[in-house]
């Protein structure tokens, strides 16, 4: 196993074992939202950071991973209403899915819309880029809210068992799967940022033209981002419906997820792994403090002055802040 | 001689302005080519008809032995075409040695297989010494001058290693003593065995470079030939000076 990959396995260990201390099950609910955060703010980097497209549309993709659950979950309720009775018992056998199983499938799903709004929209640059993601979000959050089967406006339950077997309760679990994502996400961002294929995104983030002039192909590549980051943000998505119990439209294609999924990478820094990580830490640290002490409708408030104080302060992030005195005393 | 670049009967309108209008050009495999034409001439819509940057609407591009008509800008470039941008885009976050590796990683690893990254670092290095940029590989390029941000257009180019380098404007606003230097430079990528076209105003440059001529007018060739006759084409004596 490489040594990123380890160390990596061995902060997120002990981050959980940290926060089994206290036993406190509030900071499993606090804290999932964070590690959350982070695997939907690396994912928005690798299209938005990496390549340079700005996606509005986190929300549309995070929300297809809940919605794909939720579509699972209910399906396995209404087995026996669904499936040919000679089928019944092998569908009884595999449902209802296991978490990991339903992040797969999640990942799939919104992996694959990844690409298909990757073909159509990858022509569009800039804000119309982003535009178009927005319209994505809105386009398929009115399909679930007349999709009655996943529970239409009204929303759908998801019972979340009250332990599992070997951790205590659920929501340690639920915890535990969405920091082995954080894991997976962070070392697939930072593995893509050295590869060839990162140096093709860094140049298509730059200038496209020039890219496409050293033999870069660059429409491939930008297919490669989208479907990626949309997989790994279907992915955050999937457990999300177990995690809240109770999933409505609104909640699932919540503009805090496309606000926060761009403004945790800007804030951290976006051409490095270690930014989204960063400023999720701090942004959502921030969000969960202020919402149990102050008011969670001052998160939106942060959130906007935060983003407003490190465009004008500090445009690269915190990353680039630091690289840039680096590379200052460099010159020197 | 086969020609390594056929251009037949191409036309490239924008709107109802018609940019390249039946132009036809051969280059022969290790020939030095200069192309002059006053500005808005449609020279750098030729060269992005030709490196696929745009797609040109009549006629056809044939490059050694293949046709291109449809084939992306980074296909044509695997297959072996590169240029220069007249006004230099290089890849602002990256460093200069970067910025040369982009083409070794996409267009050198697709024609030759995976390379070495001590493979890499070499060939940059050796790019970089060549420009006389050794000593800022690790500067980004908003650390250049002008001058040496033309250097690196000109090494990003190469490092793709192409069989066919267009110059589209190499030497804009050097100095004598750099032009010089970028002469003997493509010059001598020109004796090891790579065709150039050079896009050039300096008729210093061009004419102590060229083995041969082409001249374009509003989007029409008037000429085409040995560097000495073509300047004293009546026509093209037109096109600059005026009756």
């Amino acid at each position: 196993m490489p040594l990123f990959t380890g160390i990596a396995i061995v902060v997120a260990l002990a981050v959980f074992m940290l926060l089994r201390v206290p036993n406190i099950e509030y900071l499993f609910v606090a804290g999932y939202t964070i590690v959350q955060y982070i695997v939907l703010s690396t994912a928005w980097n690798i299209l938005g950071g990496y390549c340079g497209y700005v996606n509005f549309g986190s929300a549309a993709f995070f929300a297809l991973g809940a919605y794909s659950t939720v579509a699972l979950a209910t399906f396995g309720t209404q087995l026996d209403d669904l499936v040919p009775e000679s089928a019944a018992p092998f569908f009884h056998l595999i449902f209802p899915l296991p978490i990991p199983a339903l992040i797969v499938i999640g990942g799939i799903v919104s992996g694959i819309v990844g690409f298909g709004t990757g073909y159509l929209t990858l022509r569009l640059r800039g804000a119309f880029f982003a535009i178009a993601t927005l319209a994505l979000s809105v386009v398929l959050a009115t399909l679930v809210v007349n999709w009655d089967f996943v529970g239409g406006s009204g929303g759908a339950y998801v019972v979340r068992p009250g332990e599992f077997p070997g951790l205590g309760s659920y929501m340690q679990y639920l915890f535990l799967l969405m920091l082995g994502l954080a894991v997976f996400s962070v070392v697939v961002a930072r593995w893509i940022e050295r590869s060839r294929l990162g140096f093709g995104f860094a140049a298509i983030r730059d200038d496209e033209l020039a890219a496409e002039a050293s033999g870069v192909p660059t429409l491939r590549l930008k297919l490669i981002a989208t479907t990626l980051s949309g997989a790994l943000m279907g992915m955050a998505g999937a457990p999300f419906p177990y995690y809240i119990g109770y999933l409505a439209p609104a909640s699932a294609f919540g503009l805090e997820y496309a606000v926060n999924s761009i403004a945790m990478p800007l804030i951290g820094g976006t051409t490095s792994w270690i930014g989204p990580v960063i400023g999720t830490i701090l942004l959502g640290t921030l969000q969960q403090v202020t919402t149990v002490t102050i008011s969670s409708a001052v998160n939106v408030l942060l959130v906007g002055v935060l983003l407003i104080a490190f465009v004008i302060i500090a445009p690269n992030g915190i990353v680039g802040l630091v690289q840039d005195r680096l590379h200052a005393r460099r010159r020197k | 001689m086969t020609a390594l670049l056929n251009v037949q009967n191409i036309g490239k309108r924008f709107g109802g302005f018609v940019a390249l209008d039946d132009i036809s050009l051969e280059v022969n495999a290790g020939e030095r080519l200069g192309l002059i034409g006053p500005n808005g001439s449609g020279k750098s819509t030729l060269v992005n008809c030709i490196c696929g940057t745009l797609q040109n609407e009549r006629g056809s591009v044939h490059f050694d032995g293949h046709a291109m008509n449809g084939l992306a800008a980074h296909e044509r470039t695997h297959r072996g075409l590169s240029r220069s941008f007249q006004l230099p885009r290089p890849f602002p976050s990256l460093t200069l040695a970067d910025n040369l590796c982009i083409p070794m990683l996409y267009t050198v690893h697709k024609r030759s297989g995976p390379l070495h990254a001590d493979d890499i670092g070499a060939r940059c290095a050796e790019l970089l010494r060549l420009v006389g940029l050794e000593n800022k590989a690790k500067h980004l390029p908003r650390d250049l001058t002008q001058v040496e941000m033309r250097k690196l257009e000109l090494a990003r180019a190469m490092a793709a290693e192409p069989k066919l380098l267009i110059a589209d404007e190499a030497m804009a606003g050097l100095s004598h003593s750099e032009i010089e230097d970028i002469l003997a430079l493509l010059v001598r990528l020109n004796e090891s065995g790579i065709t150039v076209i050079m896009i050039e105003h300096i008729m210093t440059a061009v004419m102590s470079f060229s083995q041969r001529l082409a001249v374009l007018v509003s989007g029409k060739k008037i000429a085409d030939g040995k560097p000495e006759d073509v300047v004293r084409n009546p026509d093209v004596v037109r096109a600059y000076l005026g009756e």
